[in-house]
């Protein structure tokens, strides 16, 4: 059953020229993990925003989990989705955490007494139960992205989306918000949709999307589209981070090192290339 | 300013921390209002006990009524001198000019600065007692009633919340990009005037920038969250009014009738 159904897609900004979709069309399963791919400007943000009712499309139909969008019936489509958004400070609403995951459920009216078990319930599946009465400034990136997907949680939607909902995380804040999304997907079934530059958190998908200028250019497994040979780079996953430096610094006309190097390995040949100097 | 805005509250559990915010905003409201019908050494007596009372049952450290008065013991000096000198009345001990000390001017003088420490005193209390979302709670609460006059009572609350939330996050950033410039060669606090307003100058367009940004952010993840305005949501945080609030109100209703006689001593 496709849980998501978009169907010849026009869509642009109104104070913009060139068209974001064209006739676009996608089928997205119920309970499958999507992962959309693509460089900066490619579309995924407008997509998501179109699918969840944030942005209405000049054509086509897109209908979600039976519904068909329209404006009448956007709360309705909303209240099936959750999304989380790139910079987790920017989406904390409430003054404390549990203040942040209640804010959904007040939108919702669910009764004052469902909303205290719903919140802690919560907050406890996402470990951050013990940080309930902590102000955002008391949080990490990563806490904060798990009190955004408890905020979500709580308000039992059938799909996530996730736009670039981990790319301002570290490492261990990334794996942690993975982990949970990881469970949501196997357990509950949830349908996730994420977009990412990050070549993990591809790879935990059932099945890619490669988006470029509003176009779906490939459409496979993950392993298949790493293994096209494609530069990762071209199809808009970010190389590491030591990576884009030492290009840069070719670019520059400084000699660097071929093998790969770790963050702490550049760090290491970056003090050393300064004190020969 | 962090620290002056919002660095004060000090969670506790005492029987002050407890109360219902609406008690405590119309309590310290009402306690302004009274100071100003005290007229001798026994009210101002009166008031000093029932203040010293009330930060006694809230269990805070006295240290930080005198913090909150330091600030502002320029103001309250200035003040206390003008009093002192410009008011004339009963034996007056020394004259120059416009100037006289007299013994009504020592006494004013006195009681003027009775009235600061009390109101900053009370003040401190609340601020130190109640979180600033209480304190938005409780105006959100009490401003109810303008509803009926169309005032957007819930967004004027949400805002204010939201404001309250955003503070520290703006104050990170603020500091952020004045580390950022500093290294980039600006200079804050230092060098003429025309100097500092030009160092502020790359400070407020990244911040004005970066916050129109948030706010194109939030609004897009409050509107994925469901907001549709203010009508119809349910509260997730409540206040309860106990008993220990309706003895708090009843405690400073005495007083103001004690005040009352007092005044005709
Ligand atoms: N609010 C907006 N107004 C006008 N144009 C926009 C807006 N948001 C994005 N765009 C444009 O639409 C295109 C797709 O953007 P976006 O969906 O954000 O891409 P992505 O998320 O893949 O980086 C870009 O060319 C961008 O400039
Ligand atoms: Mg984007």
């Amino acid at each position: 059953m496709d849980i998501v159904e978009i169907k010849n897609l026009t869509f642009k900004y109104p104070q913009q020229e060139v068209q974001n979709f064209n006739n676009f069309n996608l089928k997205i399963k119920k309970g499958e993990w999507l992962a959309i791919i693509g460089h900066n400007g490619s579309g995924k943000s407008t997509l998501v925003r179109l699918i969840d009712g944030l942005l209405a499309p000049e054509s086509g139909e897109i209908t979600v989990s039976g519904i068909k969008l329209t404006p009448e019936s956007v709360w309705d489509v909303r209240s099936k989705i959750g999304m989380v958004f790139q910079n987790p400070d920017n989406q904390f609403v409430g003054a404390n955490v549990e203040d942040d995951v209640a804010f959904g459920l007040e939108n919702a009216a669910i009764p004052r007494k469902e909303m205290l078990i719903r919140v802690r319930q919560a907050l406890e599946r996402v470990k951050m139960w013990e940080f309930a009465d902590h102000e955002p400034v008391r949080l990490s990136g990563g806490q904060k992205q798990r009190v955004a997907l408890a905020g979500i949680i709580a308000l039992k939607p059938e799909i996530i989306i996730l736009d670039e909902a981990t790319s301002m995380l570290d490492p261990e804040g990334r794996q942690a918000v993975l982990e949970i999304i990881r469970e949501l997907n196997q357990v509950e079934h949830l349908t996730v949709i994420s977009i990412t530059h990050d070549i993990d958190e591809a790879s935990n998908a059932q099945r890619v999307v490669v988006l470029d200028d509003g176009k779906i250019v490939q459409d496979d497994i993950p392993a298949k589209i790493f293994s096209h040979g494609a530069s990762l780079v071209k199809i808009g996953l970010e190389p590491p981070f030591s990576e884009k430096l030492k290009e840069e610094l070719v670019k520059q006309g400084i000699e660097v090192p071929d093998e790969y190097l770790t963050k702490e390995g550049m760090v290491d040949w970056l003090w050393q290339l300064f004190s020969k100097q | 300013m962090g620290k002056v805005l919002l660095g004060r509250y000090v969670p506790g559990d005492s029987i002050v921390h407890r109360m219902d915010p609406r008690a405590k905003l119309i309590l310290s409201f009402f306690f302004i209002v009274i100071i100003f019908l005290a007229n001798n050494w026994q009210s101002y007596a009166l008031l000093f006990a029932l203040t010293i009372g009330s930060i006694l049952a809230a269990k805070v450290n006295f240290a930080f009524f005198i913090k909150g008065v330091r600030p502002l013991i320029w103001l309250i000096l200035f003040t206390v001198l003008l009093q002192i000198f410009f008011s004339s009345g009963g034996t007056v001990f020394w004259r120059w000019g416009p100037f006289n000390l007299s013994y009504y001017g020592l006494i004013n003088g006195a009681y003027v600065f009775c009235r600061f420490v009390l109101i900053i005193f009370m003040s401190t209390l609340l601020t130190l007692t109640t979180a600033p979302l209480e304190i938005a709670d409780a105006l959100e609460k009490l401003m109810m009633p303008l509803k009926k006059i169309k005032v957007p009572v819930y967004e004027i609350s949400l805002m204010l919340s939201i404001a309250l939330r955003f503070v520290p996050t703006l104050m990170d950033e603020t500091a952020k990009i004045m580390n950022a410039q500093r290294s980039r060669g600006v200079n804050f606090g230092e060098g003429s005037i025309m100097q500092q307003i030009k160092a502020v100058v790359p400070l407020l367009v990244p911040l004005f920038v970066s916050s129109f940004n948030r706010a194109e952010d939030l609004a897009t993840a409050m509107e994925a969250r469901g907001y549709r305005g203010g009508e119809g949501r349910t509260k997730y945080r409540v206040h309860y009014w106990q008993t220990g609030d309706t003895v708090g109100c009843a405690v400073f209703v005495a007083v103001l009738i004690i005040l009352l006689f007092l005044r005709h001593w």
